[in-house]
């Protein structure tokens, strides 16, 4: 097929729309939203419902020695952090050794077991993590590649609800983003729900300040 | 034409499953319930949620350009396609002009519509489904039964012999845990070697150019950040005019799926990745046909949540096969007819009108209205088989008759008791065939009434 008949049939379909649309209706605003009382306790709440593991911290300091009592990262034989000083990546030498940098190719992220990342800011209605594409680093398949994930969140940064969420989002444009709750699962045999489908098969939260 | 019920009738043989089939879709219903009453809103945002959809398809045609617009400025590259052909076709040749004979999909309804996997595989592209549910149906040849939950027709004992078999896993074994695990390790494998992804659409932005992809799996995640070729399918009534529409619509739309608050990813797509690829095709196939119908273009506002198909009486106990169509359920019963009518006649009467569908439905399709309305276009179309027509006629006479209605009441009260069983329980009456008519009264209500009425008169 040529792209001239691809370009007529663009606009045949928008054509047969205009002809075929309804009368004009008006664009609502969203209903006002749930706030809570204590949108911290309600996140901490959510996430941990949706398989996830949250952990308090008071500083970006204070990761490592958490991350210590942690199965999934003290048995890690590759690790990744795109937080400078946490899980102490290349510079600060410790656990992290995996150059994020040096990999030409997202492929070349299978056989990683842990990942630590940043996310922007928290939604306590439903536990998810907005995670910016450029805090992915180099590779963005490194979010779902890796075996287990850890994400770190301000304190201060926990909306309440999904129309918040949007309020503060922009968009990288061109660019990558997505919300993260908790780790992957998937519920298609007999409705069972079995943690780690395709993705991360541990997601660890947290929560600084 | 062969209707839902004689579809449905294998399924509801098997007595013990599709009695399972039945509890675990209203489990998912509950938990859809709770969710739901977590939220005080609900309500209101089930109305701002029609109110957006009607808006958008008001103006659709301008929101489909403000959105190519975008997406151009972003660097996706937007294709059109009127119909299932056409739409095959241009997957195809971006396929094709590359050299990609291995391509990894997540879920996509339309591309089930359009029968891409059959199209791509003849032409000696690898196809693989990377949903568990959808790779479990495409390793047994068959379709998905439920939009939502591919594989809820079946047990773990069936999906552990088909594992046997396909993946090598241990002969019997049958733990959704370790079928997981099996399968995690099948599809890593095609991920790993895949040249393109494909996936669906679950909302377009108009004002951004860009387009969400939601999946608890990570299966669109894995697809379209390793390979470099990225194709987005999306029917045109995905479109929401802005980013702040989304807060609306995913706040519904895994609470109304599955019962959870969010899924585990919600991908917002606005550029291919570092030195790749993305294509967006947007589908028309008979949706702008729908569009033109006043009574039936809410159903265009769908989201695919499958809340109507897990809280339906029917389709709980008639399973998604008996529909015959991709979209099964009180949806699929209009989208399916309103493609194909005489194909699908007897959809709109595979409902009971209970009307629990449009309660449940986040974008409140009125679709148990809408399924009535189509049930008489169908009669008046006499799109209805003959049997049935002449049984509505024959109803309708005696039903306006206040005669005839005495008359009926009283012939049936009389002969019925006196008929052998065999006779009364016949193949015309499918009512009778897995229950048992009541007893007949002495008399009738209108007799009852008058009797009582008599007595009391003289005090």
């Amino acid at each position: 097929m040529s792209s001239r008949v691809e370009a007529s049939g663009r606009d045949a379909i928008l054509a047969s729309l205009r002809r075929n649309a309804p009368p004009a209706s008006p664009l609502p605003e969203a209903p006002a939203a749930i706030v809570y009382d204590d949108p911290e306790k309600q996140f901490a709440e959510t996430f941990t419902s949706v398989g996830g593991r949250f952990v308090c911290v008071a500083s970006l300091a204070d990761i490592d020695a958490k991350l210590e009592k942690l199965e999934p990262y003290t048995q890690a034989r590759k690790v990744a952090s795109l937080i400078p000083g946490v899980g102490r990546t290349i510079a600060g030498v410790g656990r992290t050794n995996v150059d994020l940098a040096a990999l030409k190719d997202p492929h070349e992220l299978e056989g990683l077991d842990f990942a630590i990342i940043a996310g922007e800011f928290g939604v306590a209605e439903n536990g998810a993590v907005w995670v910016a594409g450029s805090a992915l680093g180099p590779q963005r398949a490194i979010f779902v590649v890796t075996q287990h994930l850890a994400l770190v969140v301000p304190a201060d940064q926990i909306v309440h609800n999904m129309h918040q969420a949007y309020d503060r989002i922009r968009f990288e444009r061109p660019g990558f983003g997505l919300f993260i709750s908790g780790p992957s699962k998937t519920a298609d045999i007999e409705q069972a729900l079995v943690i780690g489908a395709h993705g991360a098969r541990s997601c660890a939260l947290f929560l600084v300040g | 034409m062969i209707g839902h019920a004689e579809k449905a009738a294998p399924f509801a043989a098997n007595e013990p499953r599709a009695h399972w089939h039945d509890q675990a879709l209203w489990f998912v219903r509950l938990k859809r319930d709770r969710q739901a009453e977590s939220i005080p809103e609900w309500e209101a945002l089930r109305e701002a949620a029609a109110a957006i959809k009607a808006h958008t398809l008001s103006r659709i045609a301008d929101y489909l350009e403000e959105f190519e617009r975008n997406a151009h400025a972003n660097g996706i590259q937007v294709h059109w396609a009127r119909d299932a052909a056409e739409h095959n076709a241009i997957v195809h040749r971006i396929l094709a002009d590359r050299g990609i004979t291995r391509l990894v999909k997540s879920k996509s309804m339309l591309t089930e519509e359009c029968h891409l996997n059959p199209y791509l595989e003849a032409r000696g592209i690898e196809v693989t489904d990377t949903d568990l549910g959808e790779r479990i149906v495409q390793l047994r040849h068959e379709p998905p039964s439920h939009i939502v939950l591919p594989a809820i027709h079946l047990k773990k004992e069936d999906i552990g012999e088909l594992f046997h078999k396909e993946l090598g896993t241990a002969k019997d074994a049958s733990d959704p845990k370790y079928l997981t695990e099996a399968a995690r390790a099948h599809l890593r494998q095609k991920f790993m070697a895949a040249q393109a992804g494909l996936t669906g659409v679950n909302f377009a932005i108009a004002e951004t150019g860009g387009f969400v992809v939601c999946t608890n799996e990570g299966n669109a995640d894995m697809g379209t950040s390793l390979p470099p070729v990225h194709i987005a399918c999306m029917g045109f009534e995905k479109i929401v005019p802005r980013a702040k529409d989304l807060g609306v619509f995913l706040r519904l739309l895994a609470r109304s799926a599955t019962g959870q608050p969010v899924t585990t990813y919600t991908t917002h797509f606005h550029g291919p990745m570092r030195g790749g690829e993305l294509h967006v095709v947007i589908v028309d196939n008979g949706r702008s046909a729908i569009l033109g119908q006043e009574t039936f273009r809410r159903s265009l506002s769908c989201i695919r949540c499958g809340a109507c198909m897990n809280t339906c009486p029917v389709f709980r106990r008639s399973g998604g096969y008996s529909y015959g169509y991709i979209v099964p359920g009180p949806i699929g019963s209009l989208l399916a007819p309103l493609r194909d009518p005489s194909q699908f006649a007897s959809l709109p009467f595979a409902s009971s009108l209970c009307g629990s569908c449009s309660d449940v439905c986040p974008v409140s399709i009125d679709l148990h209205h809408e399924l009535y309305a189509f049930r008489q276009k169908l009669v008046e179309n006499k799109t209805v088989p003959l049997f049935k027509r002449m049984a509505m006629a024959v109803m309708t006479y005696v039903l306006a008759r206040t005669w005839a209605y005495s008359l009926a009441g009283r012939l049936m009260r009389w002969t019925m008791p006196r008929l052998p069983r065999a006779l009364v329980y016949g193949p015309w009456n499918p009512w009778g065939r897995q229950r048992e008519l009541p007893p007949m009264p002495r008399q009738s209500f209108r007799d009852l009434m008058k009797h009582d009425l008599n007595n009391e008169e003289p005090k």
